[in-house]
């Protein structure tokens, strides 16, 4: 029979194994990965948004995605309130008081678009069990294969936008979000949305070349003019217009949240009171994975602490032949 | 008492059809039906899930919670093989049975939640499984720990059969498997918290910590030591055989250190991270962690002293309201102080609880069949007739 000090200096040594294995995670996170230089997305400046919604329409079309609506007595009507499994793009308004000005927290109204923001660094590809959702290295696209998927639902509970929708009325259903159009870029085509944008509120092209574009707008005098592109700015045709400058939130949102997006906000409105989180500039996948990768890598505290296991069980299983039924 | 050995195991006998087995049964077809409907139509047809919670109790309450239900198994190993108390030896193999069923209705359970249910292998295909994800860290361990439990339990089925050749054989490799069947839980265990640190800030600060794993890792010990007390208490009733208050006042005072320890770091965690003051909020968050403390500090009040756990009305409370406590920190941490946003709400659908209650019961009427038919349970030296 062991002794109570044996059994204490057991005891203390177990802790002590738990205890290392929880330290190891305080190892700091994993480091962020910067934006790919080819990264690809959109700008959107709400000052710009009219609210015509033409990007919610050419979104379900190029997208083939079918009709939505948010109760059934809507249902003669494209009409989701949210991005859903099948609508990748909503425009949601933002309203105050009486509603009489444009673009003015107070008494006023403005519009925001509600579409995937391919993080740089996403918790949905993290999260994926089996690379369903994975990130192009070239473009930067959080893309989805649903013949890969198994349907767990990591990725839409993880997603600090709440961006990745499941389809909970088809028995074989799978997620959906917006690609960024990755379909229609074997045409040359880019994104429909910014496509069909009328006014350049919904912007396509090279993250670095949409970022410098939104620094320019936010310095810009309030009540004077400029001129803003449509369409592709990377790319063209120039379909420039010029127009009145709003006063822009000296804030880019997208380009350090949560380490940063390929999808960027500018507008008059505080982001917050756009329904946009406030995140921190590290991303959850860094502090996640580099807590995995301080248990994991390369299996050397599992493997530690098998043998340390595996040595005890050995030690004091010694007699365990002679238990059972037979006599 | 003797340390080590000579512990005989021997069905408890007895008829298997009885009302309660017939009542459990009927549990099970009713989850049966519910998940008939679920595979033909979809899971918006029986379930409240919605894209603010794609979480419900078919993922918290039939694998979160289901697991640390069924680590009695590893708990007990813990004390018998690693810190060596061989008089706890007899408790080792109903333990097993239990955490055997535990485990693999948890892995069926997945199944019913997952939406493309037919891709599940690919986690463990090489060009499709995603080693950063802490659900293929989970799915992988658990499916092993599931494998590693039937090697651990099969000396119970090679007896029943007299295959005392194969027996002896497997018993001396056993060592290897107590082993994976320490480390393997520990693993997903864990994981089973760190799952929720990539959620960010929509978990609440009275849990989203980075402490997670071990938080989760410790309650899931002392879920199995719970389980034990529970399942001791109640097999003894259900079979009229005595308690083994000998075995479980010491390893319940036991139970106890582990537990004060993880009360302290609990608590130590939420003061060092600046979130305790969150608890003392008029929020449903605060309402709700105090009642997982208190479930907590429940336990140590039914097992306060040895003579209050020489009571098995003590034990089984015990074990009761320590289940609670760590059923209750993972309902929060995944529902309660999970928040998506505002305009979403979850509470679980009629057809959700109907297939959780048919898991839970097809586990005890699994348990019944096997007890009365298999050498589990240690033989009684003096048969009570009934």
């Amino acid at each position: 029979m062991t002794s109570r000090r044996d059994f204490l200096r057991g005891t203390l040594a177990g802790t002590g194994a738990v205890a290392a294995a929880a330290v190891a995670p305080r190892a700091e996170a994993r480091p962020m990965p910067e934006r790919s230089p080819d990264a690809v997305g959109l700008l959107f400046d709400g000052t710009l948004c009219i609210g015509c919604k033409a990007c919610v329409s050419a979104c379900k079309e190029v997208n083939d995605l079918p009709l939505d609506y948010n109760s059934p007595v809507d249902a003669l009507w494209d009409t989701p309130l949210d991005t859903t499994a099948r609508t990748f793009n909503v425009i949601k308004v933002y309203k105050d008081g009486d509603l009489s000005q444009k673009d003015s927290v107070e008494n006023g109204y403005a519009f925001t678009k509600a579409s995937c923001y391919h993080c740089v660094d996403p918790s949905c590809v993290s999260a994926c069990p089996v690379s369903a959702m994975t990130k192009d290295k070239v473009t930067g696209i959080v893309e989805y294969d649903a013949n890969i998927c198994i349907g767990c639902r990591y990725c839409v509970a993880a997603c600090p936008f709440g961006i990745p929708k499941y389809d909970y009325d088809s028995p074989t259903g799978a997620i959906g979000k917006c690609e960024l159009c990755r379909h229609r870029t074997e045409d040359g085509q880019y994104a429909a949305c910014a496509e069909v944008c009328p006014t350049g509120a919904t912007l396509f092209g090279k993250v670095g070349d949409l970022l410098e574009e939104a620094r320019r707008r936010v310095a810009l005098e309030p009540g004077g003019t400029t001129v803003y592109p449509r369409g592709d700015i990377t790319n063209g045709p120039d379909q420039s217009w010029e127009g009145p400058v709003a006063n822009y939130q000296q804030h880019i949102y997208g380009e350090h949240e949560g380490g940063g997006t390929q999808v960027l906000h500018i507008g008059a409105i505080p982001h917050q009171k756009l329904g946009l989180p406030a995140l921190p500039e590290y991303s959850y996948a860094s502090r996640s994975e580099g807590l995995q990768h301080g248990l994991y890598s390369g299996l050397v505290l599992p493997l530690a602490l098998f043998g340390a296991m595996t040595w005890a069980a050995r030690r004091n299983s010694r007699h365990d032949d002679e238990e059972g039924g037979e006599k | 008492m003797s340390s080590h050995g000579h512990v005989e195991h021997a069905p408890v006998g007895g008829r298997l059809f009885t009302p309660v087995t017939f009542f459990l049964a009927m549990l099970v077809i009713l989850a049966l039906a519910v998940l008939g409907v679920r595979f033909i139509h979809g899971l918006g047809a029986v379930t409240n899930l919605n894209d603010g919670y794609p979480w419900g109790i078919w993922v918290v309450a039939d694998v979160v919670i289901g697991s640390a239900f069924a680590c009695g198994g590893f708990a007990v190993a813990a004390l018998v093989y690693i810190f060596n108390r061989g008089e706890y030896h007899p408790l080792i193999r109903p333990a097993l049975l239990a955490s055997l069923l535990g485990y693999t209705l948890a892995g069926v359970g997945v199944l019913f939640d997952l939406g493309r249910y037919w891709n599940f292998y690919h986690i463990f295909l090489p060009g499709y499984a995603h080693v950063n994800s802490v659900m293929f860290e989970v799915a992988l361990c658990v499916s092993l720990y599931i494998m590693v439990l039937w090697i651990e339990f099969s000396p119970a089925i090679l007896e029943k059969f007299g295959l005392k050749h194969a027996r002896k054989k497997l018993v001396g490799t056993m060592y290897i498997f107590i082993g994976l069947g320490m480390v393997l839980p520990m693993m997903h265990q864990s994981s089973l918290g760190s799952l929720l640190i990539v959620f960010g800030h929509q978990v609440h600060p009275l849990w989203q910590t980075m402490w997670l794993p071990l938080i989760f890792l410790l309650t899931a010990m002392l879920m199995g030591y719970a389980i034990i007390l529970f399942e001791s208490c109640v097999a003894a009733a259900g079979y009229r055989r005595s308690v083994e208050v000998h075995l479980l006042n010491p390893m319940a005072r036991l139970m106890l250190w582990l537990l004060a320890g993880f009360l302290a770091f609990r608590f130590a965690d939420l003061i060092a991270r600046g979130a305790l003051g969150y608890a003392f909020e008029g929020s449903l968050q605060a309402i709700f962690f105090w009642l997982e403390i208190a479930c907590f500090a429940l336990t140590f009040y039914l097992l306060r002293s040895s003579e209050a756990r020489r009571n098995p009305a003590n034990l089984f409370l015990g074990g009761v309201a320590l289940l609670m406590g760590g059923i209750l920190l993972r309902i929060n941490a995944y529902l309660i102080g999970y928040d998506p946003g505002a305009h979403w709400s979850y509470f679980p659908s009629v057809g959700e609880l109907v297939v959780t209650i048919g898991i839970f019961a097809l586990k005890i009427l699994a348990y019944i069949i096997i007890t009365r038919r298999f050498p589990v349970l240690p033989r009684e030296h003096a048969p009570a007739t009934h």
